[in-house]
């Protein structure tokens, strides 16, 4: 590689530096066939960084309590010193927006714009996930369009009514998310224009459903339609379409925050690739500008100590372990990956036939664009990285007063060891699994849920605090049930509480 | 394709909004807090904001969740000492390691949830729903305050005071009104003119009659004047009355030899809240600061809170005193007159039946509320029998009686709490 004139290195940064790296990082992102969304690269304060904390990253949020109650954790803590913010917040958008803090140094924001403005952006851009269940166009005018929504809701109906059916929403948000069916795109526009007609015509849709219920009890017919028909797990979106006593505007606000939810639903499938694909490019490209000689040994001694803090990974018997590191896990996997490419061992030939040995630069865009955490662990974790982690699994069945070492980093761990850490990130296996399976149309409208318990994991108690916000949006009772050991359905709670069935077993 | 943009300028406190919605729906667990802490604070500090702690359970945001029993299977890094089949003796009590669900893995342990809130904040919190009562607009003859308020639109007036927006309107309208009639023949003359242009016989002479019309016209549409003195319109004030309502607060304590620390402590925080909460609520009250033993002086606020006296008591000194100053400044026609007198109810026997007299008959005609307190472990002397009394008949009069500092705030807050039914 041709040597050039090293960028200048100096901690401080301004706004010409800042381009004059960018434009390098572009150049070398491009070699790598890196696709972004156009970058927006925002400068703010710290305490505009708390701001955007609040928010989850959202740039315009809709104003709730919860908000300000996580700024004011958010304040307390850096106030005090225990807690760092983040050098920078990305958000998959199309200008897909950066935020750097004023802060940092020219090294660290060197860093953060390889890190999010070419490593995240292209992951947003590329990966299955992302493409077919959010639009990058959209979502801030979506936003605003919430945001003004909600808004103009609290003034009509006063901000206690808003307030309370937002909780109840929140309550829900990860129940308002569809798994396997794609939700449609949608234009701000085009929302608003539908946004009017929708409320009128989902109301008719409610009232057509009750009154069919109602007509069929006058007929007398005696046929026991279950409705609905397959079991829900969607359940904000079944409220939306189908409560019976929910006004549209009630029914918007559950709508916003099911749109939110899902918009957020990719993000959380794909923590520890999304983290690792940005640190694999952050690290790849500042060493590439490196070799070419434009960075100084100074910028990378102080670009190689944020990054080793950053990718580090604790022991479990660290006192400060929280868990396998993201961005260690999804880091290590991409360099292995290339590993495996470049220089692959006679164990990765057998582990990995079809890409050892294979272009490293097509098969880590190849991993990218199509998996998810779970099926990327599962797909490309490699012995020599387990051993490396030194990874273990443990066993751990409350009926048992022990635990037990199921499997080590050893040949007959590797696939065990694999398959449990790719179930750790399988998000259907962390979540509460509860669908609803009937609304009685027919007779006194409650709602029966069932909880289906995940390798015998009980509900925790959260659940009567939930079903009372499922309550107040379907304002009849609401039941959870859960099949006991004997193969029948209990019910293990219950809104309004029991006192109605006490007064009943009273009677007989 | 990469732009940069400079937020840095951009306001900072986005989230304002949210944090305010924070405090209004966890506004009772706040203001239990506030009230606990009032007590706790300092007499001299009034000005620093205020620590609030609320139970974290009262805050979750509750969402399904699994629980910590059943199987679970989890991988871990950093493996030292194990081999597979290995079994290890449950830890006591594990918690936390469940689902590792939306909660904040932060690690805080604490159980409360802790945070400041500002000076103003904790001030509208301490005085919120309180206020004087009977408190009315005095209207007189004589007011003298005004308020200029805005009265339509005149023809004259000086020029800074021109409408431009109804000027103009007015401008418009008259050229439409001076101009139709001639547009109207503008019109017919045009299409006349068309059709002869459009005749292919030879008419110049008809055209050139046609065109100086129709020019000669179109000069006379266009004299008339864009805008003309007639148009002007200005914005017209006018002076009117405003009732106003001043309000004189007379406070009043003892500060004589038998008044010990700890009780002058307590009577001064009474009427720091006290002084808190006027200045705070009323923008136009006057504060008059008595303070005796066995004679009675005017001072200033520092003064009153702050320096020292001893000697006996008498009550009537300072009462006197107070109708003396009520007479030579506060006329009660024009003022609403309210009292506040602290003491540790020590007075000179033979003096508190004069006491009640002056407060019967010169002090509460003239007072819109008038509260004592007495400050004292002991039993009630002759000055709260004589008050006693009084209380019984007279609305306007009430007496409390407090023992400890924790009792000072809920006292207070009787006081002055909003009445629901106000007399306008």
């Amino acid at each position: 590689m041709t040597k050039r004139k090293p960028l200048d290195d100096s901690s401080d940064w301004t706004f010409t530096k800042l381009e004059q790296y960018q434009s390098e990082i572009e150049r070398v992102a491009q070699h790598y066939r890196l696709d972004t969304y156009t970058n927006q690269i925002e400068v703010i304060t710290a305490e505009q960084m708390m701001d955007a904390y609040a928010g989850v990253g959202m740039p315009i949020g809709y104003n709730h309590w919860t908000f300000g109650k996580r700024f004011i954790q958010t304040e307390q803590t850096y106030k005090r010193g225990q807690m760092g913010l983040a050098y920078e917040i990305v958000i998959n958008s199309d200008p897909c927006i950066a935020y750097l803090m004023e802060e940092n140094t020219m090294a660290m924001q060197a860093l953060v714009m390889a890190h999010a403005c070419y490593g995240h952006n292209s992951f947003f851009k590329g990966n299955y996930l992302f493409k077919s269940w959010t639009d990058a166009n959209s979502i801030i005018d979506y936003l605003l369009f919430a945001k003004k929504y909600i808004a103009d809701c609290e003034n009509k109906h006063g901000i206690d009514e808003v307030e309370a059916c937002l909780d109840a929403c929140h309550a829900l948000m990860n129940h308002g998310v569809d798994r396997y069916k794609r939700p449609q795109k949608i234009s701000m526009e085009a929302e608003l224009k539908r946004q009017k007609e929708r409320e009128t015509y989902l109301q008719s849709q409610v009232n057509m459903l009750w009154r069919i219920g109602a007509d069929n009890e006058t007929e007398g017919k005696k046929i026991k339609t279950t409705f609905p028909t397959e079991p829900q797990e969607n359940i904000l979106y079944f409220i939306e379409k189908n409560a019976p006593l929910l006004k549209p505007w009630q029914r918007e606000l559950v709508r916003i925050v099911r749109k939110i939810s899902q918009y957020f639903y990719p993000q959380k499938q794909t923590q520890v690739m999304n983290e690792g694909w940005a640190c694999f490019w952050h690290y790849t490209i500042l060493n590439h500008l490196y070799d070419e000689g434009l960075v100084t040994d100074t910028f990378m001694l102080e670009f190689l100590h944020n990054h080793t803090n950053v990718v580090a990974q604790l022991d479990y018997s660290s006192p400060y372990y929280s868990g396998i590191n993201p961005y260690a896990l999804g880091f290590n996997m991409f360099m292995d990956i290339r590993r495996i490419c470049e220089n692959p061992s006679e164990e990765d030939k057998l582990w990995f036939p079809e890409i050892a040995g294979s272009n490293w630069l097509d098969t880590v865009h190849f991993a990218m664009e199509n998996f998810k955490d779970e099926s990327f662990i599962s797909q490309f974790l490699s012995p020599k990285l387990m051993r490396d982690f030194k990874l273990f699994h443990l066993h751990d069945d409350s009926d048992k007063n022990y635990i037990e070492v199921a499997a080590i980093h050893n040949k007959s761990g590797y696939q065990q060891i694999r398959t449990m850490l790719s179930d750790q990130y399988n998000l259907s296996n962390l979540e509460a699994n509860i669908q609803i399976i009937n609304a009685d149309v027919s007779g006194d409208r409650s709602l029966t849920l069932r909880y289906i318990p995940h390798q015998k994991v009980s509900l925790a108690d959260s659940k009567d605090e939930v079903l009372k916000h499922l309550y107040y949006l379907w304002k009849f009772d609401v039941k959870l049930l859960q099949e006991n050991k004997r193969g029948v359905d209990e019910m293990i709670a219950q809104c309004p509480e029991l006192d109605k069935l006490a007064k009943k077993k009273a009677t007989i | 394709m990469t732009n940069f943009i400079d937020r840095r300028l951009n306001s900072k406190n986005k989230s304002t909004v949210n944090r305010q919605r924070f405090i209004r729906r966890y506004k009772s667990q706040i203001k239990q807090a506030v009230s606990e802490a009032v007590n706790k604070r300092g007499v001299t500090d009034i000005t620093s904001g205020e620590n609030i702690t609320i139970t974290k359970k009262d805050l979750n945001e509750p969402v399904f969740h699994q629980g910590s029993d059943g199987i679970k299977d989890r991988v871990y890094p950093g493996n030292d000492q194990f081999t597979s089949g290995d079994r290890i003796a449950r830890p006591p009590q594990q918690q936390g390691q469940g689902g590792q669900g939306d909660a904040s893995d932060s690690g805080e342990g604490d159980d409360d949830f802790v945070f400041t809130i500002s000076k103003d904040e904790y001030l509208h919190l301490l005085f919120e729903d309180l206020e004087l009562p009977n408190l009315e607009k005095n209207q007189l003859d004589k007011v003298t305050n005004y308020k200029t308020v805005r009265s339509g639109y005149c023809a004259e007036g000086a020029a800074s005071n021109i409408d431009i927006v109804k000027s103009l309107q007015g401008s418009i309208a008259r050229r439409i009104a001076m101009t139709a009639d001639k547009r109207r023949k503008l019109k017919v003359l045009e299409a006349e003119l068309t059709l002869l242009k459009q005749d292919r016989q030879d008419n110049t002479l008809a055209k050139n009659k046609l065109i100086t019309a129709i020019s000669n016209l179109k000069d006379k549409i266009s004299k008339v004047p864009f805008i003309d003195s007639f148009d002007l319109r200005y914005r017209n004030y006018a002076k009117q009355a405003v009732p106003t309502s001043k309000a004189v607060m007379f406070c009043i304590m003892d500060v004589s030899g038998s008044m010990d620390q700890a009780t002058k402590d307590i009577a001064k925080r009474f009427y720091i809240l006290l002084y808190l909460f006027l200045t705070r609520t009323y923008k136009t009250i006057d504060v008059i600061y008595i303070r005796h033993h066995t004679q009675a002086k005017e001072v200033n606020e520092h003064e009153f809170f702050y320096s020292q006296e001893t000697g006996g008591t008498i009550a009537s000194s300072a009462l006197e005193l107070m109708i003396e100053i009520m007479t030579q400044r506060y006329n009660e026609k024009e003022w609403n007159i309210y009292g506040a007198q602290a003491s540790d109810g020590d007075n000179w026997a033979d003096d508190s039946p004069h006491c009640q007299q002056l407060m019967r008959e010169s002090i509460l005609p003239k007072t819109r509320y008038f509260s004592y307190i007495e400050i004292s472990q002991r039993a009630h002397q002759s000055l709260w029998q004589q008050y006693a009394q009084l209380a019984d008949t007279d609305d306007a009069f009430s007496i409390e009686h407090i023992k400890t500092v924790a009792d000072i705030y809920p006292v207070f807050r009787a006081l002055f709490k909003r009445k629901k039914v106000q007399a306008a």
